[in-house]
């Protein structure tokens, strides 16, 4: 048994047992189309449809949208999302497609929309009907979050906006958006507001999605342009002038520091997914020849390998410390770490086994002869995308030094 | 085996650790320290070995010399996690005092068998210890020792023993006819020659010590097995002091960049600033989860201890420099004199990076037990 399953409350032990036994009979078969190593990467409508698939599939069994209560349609239960997870990622499945929706998406709708919003939205969001994206990032609004320009105007009952949205991830195959505007220019922070938007329902009609492309030619964020497109009060959160404050709840949740946990799903083992760990460096080094011998002989390189070795098991550990109060001196120190670190980490442990590489770095996907079909190059290029998404580096260890050691708040 | 998910960190060593920051904090301020310590700046000065014996005395009283000692014999017989906790504290305050040493005698005499029982008697009952174990080229490895046992009587020289002059017996590691022995030798015995150190670290003394025909108690015919096993507990505790001193560097440091004003703001305004600040915090973070996850293995899956107290002595040697660096760089034309506190710990840690092996050291062990040995 393992320790988490031991400390199970009655509830979740039950809860436990139920999720293993439908996992055993009805996890889904390895699909036949290469899946992306993210959701954030889904580029074709067979990879969408296999995850949406099975994600439809774990909301029926009752794995999606647990904490929830059944009225929103969740699960009504009590910490029993995380018993979930555990079995889910235990099994080795696919991941959910839907992670916006579930990781920020809901828990800002739940704490901020009218009854009947969540009513409307939530079911269809869990089971991977719906898929949403986040309307954040605009072309002069990156770390300065809080400088978004596009604007709605209010006309009778509706919203009319306008504007320009990027590094939208999935927005090419979402029904629905979460959309930080302006309603006011004369107030920076209290001229906010926060909106749910239908938008594949406007396609070509106030709505244009034009895919970005990333550094590695993968697609799967995009821009989305808004043109007079018509929004109906009701899909308003909470008051007008408070989209800051909601925004907040968005993205405590999306740095895992939230109330609700996100429903996590994963691990299934494909062609193309190659987790950035530091056991893969090692098996990496001992296929890769350097100089005559293993590279995983060349005492430069086993140093290196073991200094990721030490910064994984560190970030393991904190988040293991991160539960024994004894042990903390702040309740966020730990907390507001994992991002960075667990982002940093991803970076270096990919920039090393592309250097492990040597020559055969330079091939890509492809190529027949690239190692590891050519994933370490792409992860090394994709790690960028995590230093910078979500808050860059720079931003979190503002926010490190402002909130957790008081230094003076930077302008 | 495996551990618990606490860290097997229970109430006793949260009050352990709680007392230990308030016995530091009460009777023992930094300037306390610096008078102590740092009366004469000579760089040609030969170390002095100025204590607290009184605090010292203290200590022993509150059973901090026997946490370690099996109940079996008279100790408190309290978990690894439990002493890394105090001895974090104590790192914290950079108290001189033979507590390190003794811990370090008591962890290799528990793994020495039956015949070390009467030697970790004497530490229950207040006896201080330091090994003597290390070879003139200060190789860290358990089978290398300048010392030789002939005849019953020790002959030669340990090299790097830790706050000799303030303890009352050394564990000695001598070859033997038939291998390698532990031996249980008073400071004060015929044939001892205590011969200190002049060292950088105001906060320890050192010594290289001769044994001149020295008759010896053999508490254990197996040196190198007993040295392996309590190797994990040694780099361990170091580890941990080396967090607690860099939790002062890094907080005496913010104190510093958040009162000294420079072009209209305080330094920790600035980003050159305050960013490698946060990444002394992150270091210090990781180095502090790898000790009690160390610890932890030492008390519930020793199969893993070594490796895991490898992580936290490397990750520690790295944190020791990093925040030694930045301490004494953000404070400025006033961190590079003598009546700035932050030197004595930069010493100190210096001094604690180095000792039972640094960062490359111990991730060169670490890949042989990960990857395997070079051929």
């Amino acid at each position: 048994m393992s320790e988490s399953a031991r400390q199970d409350t009655p509830e979740q032990a039950e809860f436990r047992q139920q999720c293993r036994q439908w996992l055993q009979q009805n996890k889904p078969a390895e699909p036949t189309v290469r899946l992306p190593l993210s959701p954030l990467e889904i580029m074709t409508d067979e990879q969408l449809s296999y995850l949406q698939a099975w994600q439809k599939s774990a909301y029926d069994a009752g794995m999606v949208g647990c904490d929830y209560p059944v009225a929103v349609g969740g699960g009504g239960r009590t910490d029993c999302q995380r018993i979930a997870n555990d079995e889910m990622i235990r099994a080795r499945t696919p991941f959910f497609p839907n992670v916006i929706g579930l990781g920020m998406a809901a828990p800002t709708v739940f704490y901020h929309g009218q009854d009947a919003l969540k009513e409307q939205l939530l079911p269809r969001l869990f089971s991977g009907e719906d898929i949403w994206c986040q309307g954040f990032s605009e072309p002069g609004a990156g770390s300065d979050l809080a400088s978004v320009q596009t604007f709605a105007e209010r006309k009778g009952d509706k919203w009319v906006i306008n504007g320009h949205k990027v590094w939208t991830s999935l927005a090419h195959f979402a029904e629905w958006m979460i959309l930080l505007l302006r309603t006011d220019r004369s107030h920076k922070y209290d001229g906010l507001s926060y909106f749910v938007v239908p938008i594949r329902a406007a396609l070509g009609n106030g709505v244009t999605v034009r895919p970005l492309i990333k550094i590695t030619g993968e697609t799967g964020f995009n821009e989305v342009i808004f043109e007079n497109l018509e929004v109906d009060d009701r899909y308003r959160l909470d008051e007008l002038g408070k989209g800051w404050q909601v925004a907040m709840t968005t993205l405590l949740h999306e740095r895992g520091a939230g109330e609700l946990q996100t429903p996590r799903a994963g691990g299934m083992k494909s062609k193309a997914t190659h987790a950035t760990s530091s056991t893969n460096l090692i098996e990496l080094a001992r296929s890769v020849q350097r100089n005559g011998r293993p590279a995983a002989q060349d005492p430069l390189i086993r140093d290196r390998i073991m200094q990721m070795v030490i910064r994984e098991q560190g970030l393991a550990q904190n988040q293991r410390r991160a539960r024994v109060s004894a042990l903390q001196d702040h309740p966020l120190r730990l907390q507001l770490q994992n991002k960075l670190l667990a982002s940093e980490i991803s970076q270096d442990t990919a920039a090393i086994a592309v250097e492990v590489e040597g020559a055969s770095a330079s091939l890509y996907l492809g190529d027949t002869n690239a190692p590891a079909g050519g994933q370490w190059p792409m992860a090394y290029m994709n790690s960028y995308g995590m230093t910078i998404a979500a808050g860059t580096s720079e931003v979190q260890r503002n926010i490190l030094g402002e909130r957790v050691l008081g230094l003076a708040k930077s302008k | 085996m495996t551990q618990p998910d606490n860290f097997g960190f229970g109430e006793e060593a949260a009050l352990l650790k709680e007392s230990a920051r308030k016995f530091f904090a009460e009777h023992f301020p930094t300037e306390k320290l610096h008078r102590m310590v740092a009366s004469d700046p000579n760089p040609e000065r030969m170390t002095a070995c100025a204590w607290d014996r009184d605090l010292w005395q203290q200590m022993v009283d509150l059973g901090w010399t026997s946490l370690a000692v099996p109940e079996s014999v008279g100790g408190l017989g309290m978990p690894l996690v439990a002493v890394a906790a105090l001895v974090e504290e104590l790192g914290r305050a950079a108290f001189p005092c033979p507590l390190l040493p003794t811990l370090n005698a008591t962890y290799v005499l528990a793994a020495s068998g039956t015949s070390a029982e009467s030697a970790l008697e004497e530490i229950a009952a207040g006896i201080t210890a330091s090994l003597a174990i290390t070879d003139q080229q200060g190789s860290w490895f358990p089978a290398d020792t300048d010392v030789q046992c002939v005849n019953g009587k020790l002959v030669g020289t340990a090299w790097f023993v830790q706050d000799a002059r303030k303890v009352d017996r050394l564990l000695v590691s001598a070859r033997t006819s038939t291998g390698q022995a532990l031996f249980w030798v008073a400071t004060d015995a015929a044939g001892v020659f205590i011969e200190p150190d002049a060292i950088v670290d105001l906060t320890r003394d050192q010594a290289h010590i001769r044994f001149d025909g020295v008759q010896a108690q053999e508490v254990s015919s197996e040196a190198a097995a007993a040295l392996v096993q309590a190797m994990p507990a040694l780099w361990t505790i170091l580890a941990a002091d080396i967090v607690g001193a860099a939790e002062w560097q890094l907080q005496t440091t913010v104190d510093y960049v958040n009162t000294r004003q420079q072009f209209d703001h305080p330094l920790g305004f600035f980003q050159a600033v305050k960013h490698p600040l946060v990444d002394v915090m992150l270091q210090i973070d990781q180095c502090k989860s790898l000790v009690y996850n160390a610890a932890c293995a030492f008390d519930a899956e020793p199969e893993r201890a070594a490796e895991y107290a490898h992580m936290a002595k490397a990750s520690a040697s790295d944190t020791a420099a990093f925040a030694s660096g930045r301490s004494v760089q953000y404070h400025g034309g006033i961190g590079f004199t003598w009546e700035c506190f932050v030197h004595l710990y930069f010493k100190r840690q210096k001094h604690s990076q180095l000792l039972w092996g640094d960062a490359a050291w111990h991730r060169a062990q670490l890949a042989d037990l990960l990857i395997g040995p070079i051929n």
